[in-house]
């Protein structure tokens, strides 16, 4: 038991410094703060210039969704650049129990996504003058937390293909673009066709940001805890079948030695 | 004549070996087109007809920025990484004309996408684009394509000693869409922004493209768009000359 909280804990967070590779400050401001908040900017404004929505619904809806960048690619980075680093092999031939060795990679991801969510509300909402109110930041934040949370489970599943393909990058970018589009971070769920919606209700970020946004608009807690509810364990679901591909890829692996072969 | 055949088989030679690689060529086309379409979706909820096609019209170039801003950054730390920095830095031929025929073939890509995002605005969305002046549609496209090539000619060479390209590029991708009147009105931005969009080319590119579909004069705007291209060109040139004569003298081309 205690091997298994070191390895979560620690052998979490060792792997997350050595392996992300975007903790320099040369990569962590323009990455993290600079670019988020000009994404924020770029869709509040083609709101402007549309006439549609205002900026809290920007804001909230960039806030929040803007957690996949390090939910996605920090979590691909962290199994992915094993094999870069030639430690892949390594670390599957270890005796390591595998729950505690690949979760405890997600919760420094989970916190990094918290925290740029966060960065990006608070800024954002400095920057286009949108007032939040004050009764509200607490549940917001949970929110914030619990969408971190269910997009790492996405990411987590999108790290266990790394196991297989080379190009997680490409594969994160592509999710990112899907998570923008069909969970209503910039167009109302509501708005969109029948199938997206059906689509954004089984993807992470989508009752997420419906809570945030109902939080803001005076709902209280109680009243979003179903939306937070579901929004939790869609990110379970996600994490448990990132596990389990997890799993398949490395019995795959071994069994047709293709480990540095992806 | 043989700098332009240098030029033109450089150009030929990096878009073949860009459009190897089937990963690169499906994100530079479906990456951009997932903010065009969060973008039609937005403007069709208004349901201003002319304001969907003109936003269409931008969206679609979108994407040549987005081919070029981060992909220019790292050409040089490519370059460094397959071990023929050295090379070119030692060969006869001026440096930025090896550059130059890179970045473009990368703003060349970007066309790619530009057609993509409009034939998806036009059959998936139903936009009904039709071009009011069809030549000067293309040379407009052209044109700005090449500019933004020499844009991301002045970021190949900026950003030589920085091993962290990739993200100084992917930070210009949104600011640039934001000022350049890509789909915002340089009129709703703050007054402070407007001096600043008119010394990028793609402001002037844009507004080309943007003139030849929907009917207006584009060519003061291609002249423009020309003009702050070769601007950003002759800045690149005289960088990239004291960046190579710097790391040459101190040995640190192959370092950073």
């Amino acid at each position: 038991m205690r091997t298994s909280l070191r390895i979560f804990f620690l052998g979490g967070l060792t792997s997350y410094r050595a392996l992300f590779h975007w903790l320099t400050p040369w990569i962590l401001i323009p990455t993290f703060v600079v670019g988020p908040i000009f994404q924020l900017l770029f869709f509040a404004y083609v709101g402007r210039a549309a006439g549609v929505g205002d900026d809290t619904f920007y804001l909230i809806g960039n806030a929040v969704e803007l957690a996949s960048i390090p939910c996605l690619f920090a979590m691909g980075n962290t199994i992915g650049n094993e094999r870069y680093t030639q430690t892949l092999g390594l670390l599957l031939a270890s005796p390591a129990r595998r729950l505690p060795l690949f979760l405890g990679r997600a919760l420094p991801v989970v916190v990094n996504g918290f925290a740029v969510s966060f960065l990006v509300l608070v800024l954002g909402a400095l920057v286009l003058h949108v007032s939040i109110p004050v009764a509200a930041w607490a549940p917001l934040v949970a929110v914030l937390a619990v969408c971190a949370f269910s997009c790492t489970g996405l990411g987590l599943a999108s790290a266990a293909l790394a196991l297989r393909v080379r190009e997680t990058a490409v594969l994160s970018n592509i999710i990112m673009g899907v998570l923008i589009v069909f969970c209503g971070v910039n167009v109302a769920v509501s708005a969109l066709p029948a199938w997206m919606q059906s689509v954004a209700q089984v993807l992470p970020l989508t009752h997420g940001i419906e809570a945030a946004r109902e939080l803001v608009a005076g709902a209280s807690w109680a009243a979003v805890m179903p939306l937070v509810r579901d929004e939790a364990l869609i990110g379970v679901v996600y994490g448990a079948i990132g596990m389990a591909m997890l799993f398949f890829f490395e019995r795959e692996s071994r069994r047709h030695a293709t480990l540095e072969l992806a | 004549m043989s700098t332009l055949r240098l030029v033109a088989v450089g150009w030929w030679l990096q878009l073949k070996m860009r459009s190897r690689s089937s990963f690169d060529g499906l994100l530079s086309i479906v990456y951009p087109m997932f903010f065009a379409t969060t973008i039609f979706f937005m403007y069709r909820e208004n349901g201003d007809e002319a304001a969907l096609v003109s936003a269409a019209v931008g969206a679609s170039c979108m994407g040549v920025w987005s081919a070029v801003s981060t992909t220019a950054s790292t050409t040089l730390q490519g370059e460094r990484r397959q071990g023929t920095l050295e090379l070119l830095v030692g060969s006869p031929t001026s440096f930025s004309l090896v550059i130059v025929p890179a970045t473009v073939s990368m703003a060349t890509i970007g066309l790619w996408s530009l057609v993509a995002t409009l034939l998806w605005g036009r059959v998936v969305f139903g936009i009904p684009i039709s071009f009011d002046q069809p030549l000067v549609f293309v040379v407009a496209a052209l044109v700005l394509a090449f500019s933004l090539g020499l844009v991301g000619f002045l970021q190949a060479v900026s950003s030589v000693r920085y091993r962290s390209a990739w993200a100084l590029g992917s930070l210009f991708e949104f600011p640039v869409w934001l000022i350049c009147g890509f789909l915002v009105p340089l009129s709703i931005l703050p007054d402070w922004v407007r001096p600043i969009s008119w010394l990028l080319p793609p402001t002037w590119g844009v507004a080309a493209v943007r003139d030849a579909a929907l009917g207006g004069n584009a060519w003061p705007d291609i002249a423009l768009c020309l003009l702050t291209g070769a601007a950003y060109a002759v800045i690149g040139v005289v960088l990239a000359r004291r960046l190579v004569d710097s790391a040459r003298v101190n040995a640190t081309l192959a370092l950073t």
